[in-house]
């Protein structure tokens, strides 16, 4: 009977019914078309799992035309179709198993799918598996990035698989990479993810911490008693030793509810004011509440009396943390994984903290050549002629400014580079030159007044240009190949910018050793410097090498200008911020020396980051431990790093 | 009568009656007084520039006469202002606190109040508890103490730093300048304690004196700054005088000599260097109840340097040169850049004074120190037929802050 009443049923479904061994996409579909239909995100799991791992080969066709939205149900039979839209209300119909034309359809007759972007998502991560072996490589690597952001352990049997197939080195590699990963975090047995993780161990990849943190990942909990058997923790806890104070622990009990909650002050406040009666709360005055004693004789009173809860004694809660016993218990259950995992991290972080060193120090070199770069036009004029020129930061800013207003005329960021530089060199070249025949000339011998009429000029131009340019930051771009880092592993990376400006410095150092030791006006200036009078009896012009000296000094500094405006901002400021540090360079690396200023760069350099590293949020406060360091330091070594003796020494 | 200072120096006693008649007019002209010429925000300019003068006069004792360029004496300034805005925003704050806490049900605790204290204070740097350096905050006689022991302090531990390592001229004035970086930078944080760039504000209220009106205030305290600034010249007067006055001058001129003389140079110095800096300390501590607000832009090296300006424009090595210089140049910039000053139509370009002054500024200052290093109180010198030393263009002598043949007066 149940027969004949199925077989009519059967009957009855027959125009619906699809056989499973002709049509087996259509079969399954069907199977699940009361889900597909109903379109929700928290029952269509079933649906697409069974698509995805159907092994069909038209899986992945189905799957990404669900996606797009390129499904259609066909009214009249319930049947799903592939459905591209011909013109404005025919659709031509494609069948899934098949692949051929299935005739058109009204739109009126069909049905789109519309998957929402909760359900396209996880058809996405169910693509994935196909996309890993999708001929198309850039297919591929799309599959991969998205797999690595979002892992599953679903995902890796099918990348496993899809490993040895793999002909591209490149995406091989990134494949091992991510099988490694998962492995570690989802593996089928303990054994295989310890091996993952041991194999991985070595790596710095943000990646593998990434993976190995949450399997460390632990909570602090506390247990009546003592600690009971098969929890995989870090070890017990012991109240008042390791960092784990007393408090600590009563505050976890309170937290997890095994303890009452101590009274604080605020909510003694609270119950006594809610509890007066006639200027009285707690049986003692309310004028006398000022008093923390009084409050509390007033508080147990009214707790005496059932008002409010008890106050927690000292007793009770020692009772009560001994009454516990406390751990940090790992989420993740097997001891053997997070015993190798927290190894594999302390490895991991001695290596993380030598790379940290490395990039350190490169930071350090790159923050040295900056302040070199800033304080040699300096070391010319103040180190070898003895003139302080508080103007020099505006010559550096009025090389950056050149920089900007050669951008403006020149679109080509590498050309106007180029043009730049011997640009902001003239123009500051001529600003110094005529600052030194206007002023300085008739203020040799007197460094104060120097220094003030410097200052006067100082401000002069910092306001000029804020009145050319404005107050607001130009931007000074640099080349497109200066874009980008030199990045050695995920810890060690400089930007090019940064070794550019290593280079100019060392550039600069050249330069100026052999303007100094090998031409005619290095050994005037030298000879000037060192005996005015001397000099000029023999034959030398001093007025003339002071000059070109000076000037020199301040084209350097133009130059400087550019530099420093590619990667800082190009503001009227921007000499003034690093005027001090200059001057600093100069002064603690032993005046009238080049390698003294190279020194004292290094030395401020290096030691600015130090402290950075040590108080990473603070740089502020770095700089300020600085300058009170070199002033310490001038005690020691009052002429500096490099200390000029003899007759160079002049005084 | 014959041999007092004020017989040697007729100057004084023309200074002092000077600042007291300006103190009367004042006085007579403010809105307190019911006349109303002088608005109390222009009462409030001028107390505030009669500080900036006694500061500029410590600054023209420690350079002008012992030849230190200290770029440091506006940080001092500041940490007096700061010293005293301390208990003016304590108090005030307690005040404001107590009177909240008072319509509560039940009264405060003590600790109560100092929380709900340290909360409206450092609320704005996300801190509510009292640093260390606040300990005696509650106490006006203590921070009036600190007015003078901070910078004094601070001085004698720079000065015996710099001056025991024989660290002068450019040297000196370069380490001064990067002592007064340090302190603005360490200002500039919040964890200072000194609520970083907020700074601390409403110092103009002065706690316990709600009822008297700002007009009434702004008179008392610019009589408190002439005051000040009366006492301070006389006792540069005095210290400039006399033995101590002799030493320093030659220390200007010729420190080598005066140390080959036999005298402890270095003493000298850091006496010099660090009475200033208490000076400049209390001009600090009048100035800033005055402007309401402190900060650590204030503190910055460029406000150190505009101190030596007004000193070289007012002409350095003469005590009301210095007076002079302040008043002029602070009263002037405010007119420019406050927009009073007329814009100059050239035709194809309006002249902005408050974009064109700091440039006119910087380049008059060029040409004082080039052509007329007497500065304004030269002018003092033409009409008492002073005449320069001919010194065949020598200086006066070796040292870097001696003064020029031209500077000098016979």
């Amino acid at each position: 009977m149940l027969r004949l009443i199925m077989a009519g049923l059967m009957l009855l479904a027959l125009p619906f019914a699809v056989s499973a061994q002709e049509a087996p996409v259509q079969a399954l579909l069907q199977d699940h078309a009361e889900i597909i239909t109903k379109n929700s995100r928290k029952t269509i799991g079933p649906a697409i799992d069974a698509v995805a791992t159907s092994a069909l080969p038209q899986a992945q066709e189905v799957l990404q035309a669900w996606q797009a939205k390129e499904m259609w149900l066909r009214k009249s039979d319930g049947l799903f179709f592939k459905a591209e839209k011909l013109d404005g209300k025919t659709y031509q119909l494609t069948d899934f198993d098949t692949g051929l034309d299935a005739g058109t359809a009204q739109k009126a007759d069909l049905k789109q799918i519309k998957p929402n972007s909760g359900i396209r998502a996880l058809i996405g991560t169910a693509l994935v598996q196909f996309q890993l072996s999708d001929p198309d490589p850039v297919r591929r690597s799309a599959a991969l990035t998205s797999l690595e952001r979002d892992r599953n352990a679903a995902s890796l049997t099918p990348l496993r698989a899809s490993i040895d197939s793999e002909a591209d080195p490149d995406l091989k590699a990134r494949k091992i990479r991510l099988e490694r990963l998962l492995t570690m975090a989802f593996g089928e047995s303990d054994t295989a993810r310890v091996a993952a993780i041991q194999s991985m161990s070595g790596d710095l990849g943000v990646d593998v911490r990434a993976t190995l943190n949450p399997i460390v990942a632990s909570t602090r909990t506390a247990f009546a008693g003592t600690l009971p058997d098969g929890v995989n923790s870090a070890g017990a806890l012991i109240p008042g030793s390791g960092g784990f104070t007393d408090a600590d622990a009563y505050a976890l009990l309170v937290d997890l509810k095994l303890a009452p909650a101590q009274v604080s002050a605020a909510e003694i406040r609270e119950a006594l004011a809610q509890n007066i009666s006639g200027a009285r709360s707690g049986g003692v005055p309310v004028a006398q509440l000022s008093d923390p004693a009084r409050r509390l004789a007033a508080y147990d009173t009214l707790a005496e009396g059932g008002l409010v809860p008890p106050r927690v004694t000292p007793q009770q809660q020692a009772a009560a943390i001994a009454a516990h016993s406390y751990a940090d218990v790992y989420s993740e259950p097997s001891a053997q994984v997070t015993d190798a995992a927290q190894q594999a991290l302390k490895g991991i972080s001695t290596r993380v903290a030598v790379s940290q060193a490395a990039d350190l120090t490169l930071d350090a070199l790159s923050l040295a050549s900056i302040y070199f770069l800033a304080a040699i036009g300096l070391a010319i004029t103040f180190g070898v002629m003895g003139v302080i020129n508080m103007a020099h930061g505006e010559f550096i800013m009025m090389g950056a400014y050149t920089g900007y207003v050669v951008q403006q005329i020149i679109p080509n960021h590498t050309l106007s580079i180029i043009v730049a530089i011997p640009m902001a060199f003239a123009v500051t070249f001529a600003a110094g030159v005529a600052l030194e025949r206007l002023v300085i000339r008739w203020l040799y011998n007197r460094p104060l007044e120097t220094l003030l009429a410097t200052f006067g000029i100082s401000i002069a131009l910092q306001q000029l240009a804020k009145n050319i340019f404005g107050t607001q930051a130009r931007p000074l771009t640099s080349p497109g190949w200066l874009d980008g880092a030199w990045v050695v592993n995920d810890v060690i990376s400089i930007s090019y910018i940064r070794i550019a400006i290593f280079v100019l410095a060392l550039i600069f150092l050249g330069v100026f050793l052999f303007i100094m030791n090998r031409t005619r006006l290095g050994l005037e200036t030298r000879a000037v410097t060192q005996n005015r009078r001397m000099a000029a009896s023999m034959g030398i012009n001093p007025d003339k090498v002071n000059m070109l000296t000076f000037g020199i000094g301040s084209g350097i500094a133009g130059i400087a200008g550019v530099a420093i405006g590619l990667f800082a901002k190009v503001t009227s400021e921007l000499g003034s911020d690093y005027i001090v540090q200059s001057f600093m360079t100069v002064v603690v690396g032993g005046v009238g020396n080049i390698w003294g200023t190279l020194a004292g760069a290094a030395m401020i350099g290096f030691f600015q980051k130090g402290i950075e590293w040590l108080n990473p949020s603070n740089t502020l406060a770095a700089q300020t431990y600085m300058i009170v360091f070199i002033i310490l330091f001038i005690q020691f070594r009052p002429r500096g790093i490099v200390a000029l003796k003899g007759r160079a020494a002049g005084d | 009568m014959q041999n007092t200072i004020f017989a040697r120096n007729p100057s004084v006693l023309i200074f002092l009656s000077l600042l007291g008649l300006f103190t009367l007019l004042v006085t007579l002209g403010a809105e307190a007084s019911g006349t109303g010429i002088i608005s109390t925000s222009f009462v409030k300019t001028l107390g505030k520039t009669l500080c900036l003068c006694l500061a500029a006069l410590a600054m023209d004792l420690v350079w002008g006469y012992c030849g230190i360029l200290s770029l440091g004496h506006f940080a001092f300034f500041g940490l007096g202002g700061y010293m005293i805005g301390m208990w003016l925003m304590y108090e005030r704050t307690r005040d404001i606190v107590a009177g909240a806490l008072a319509d509560a049900p039940i009264p405060p605790t003590t600790q109560e109040i100092t929380d709900a204290i340290g909360t409206q204070i450092f609320g704005v740097v996300g801190s509510n508890e009292f640093p260390l350096i606040w300990s005696f905050a509650d106490s006006l006689i203590l921070q009036l103490a600190m007015v003078v022991l901070v910078p004094g302090a601070l001085a004698l531990v720079f000065g015996w730093l710099a001056f025991r390592s024989r660290v002068t001229g450019v040297y000196l004035s370069i380490l001064t300048q990067a002592m007064t970086l340090a302190l603005a930078l360490y200002l500039f944080q919040n964890d200072s304690g000194l609520r970083g760039n907020n700074g601390l504000s409403g110092l103009q209220n002065i706690p316990g004196l709600d009822a008297v009106p700002q007009s009434v205030l702004s008179v008392w305290f610019f009589w408190a700054s002439a005051l000040a600034l009366a006492l301070g010249y006389l006792l540069a007067v005095f210290i400039t005088q006399g033995k101590f006055g002799s030493v320093i001058r030659g220390i200007r001129d010729d420190e080598a000599r005066v140390r080959f003389l036999g005298y402890p140079v270095e003493v000298y110095k850091l006496v010099i260097f660090a009475v200033t800096a208490c000076i400049a300390g209390i001009a600090g501590a009048l100035y800033y109840p005055q402007a309401g607000i402190i900060n650590p832009a204030e503190v910055a090296p460029i406000a150190s340097i505009y101190l030596a300006v007004w000193v070289a424009i007012g002409g350095r090595g003469r005590l009301y040169g210095a007076v002079i210089g302040a008043a002029f140049v602070s009263l002037v910039s405010s007119w420019f850049t406050g927009g009073q000053a007329p814009d100059v139509p050239l035709g194809f370009y309006t002249l902005k004074w408050v974009d064109w002054w700091l440039v006119l500024l910087g380049l008059s200052f060029v040409l004082v120190t080039l052509f007329a290093p007497k500065g304004l109180g030269g002018l003092v010198d033409l009409w008492s037929n002073r005449k320069s030393p001919n010194r065949h263009g020598a200086d006066l002598g070796p040292s870097a802050g001696a003064l020029r043949e031209q500077e000098a007066s016979e």
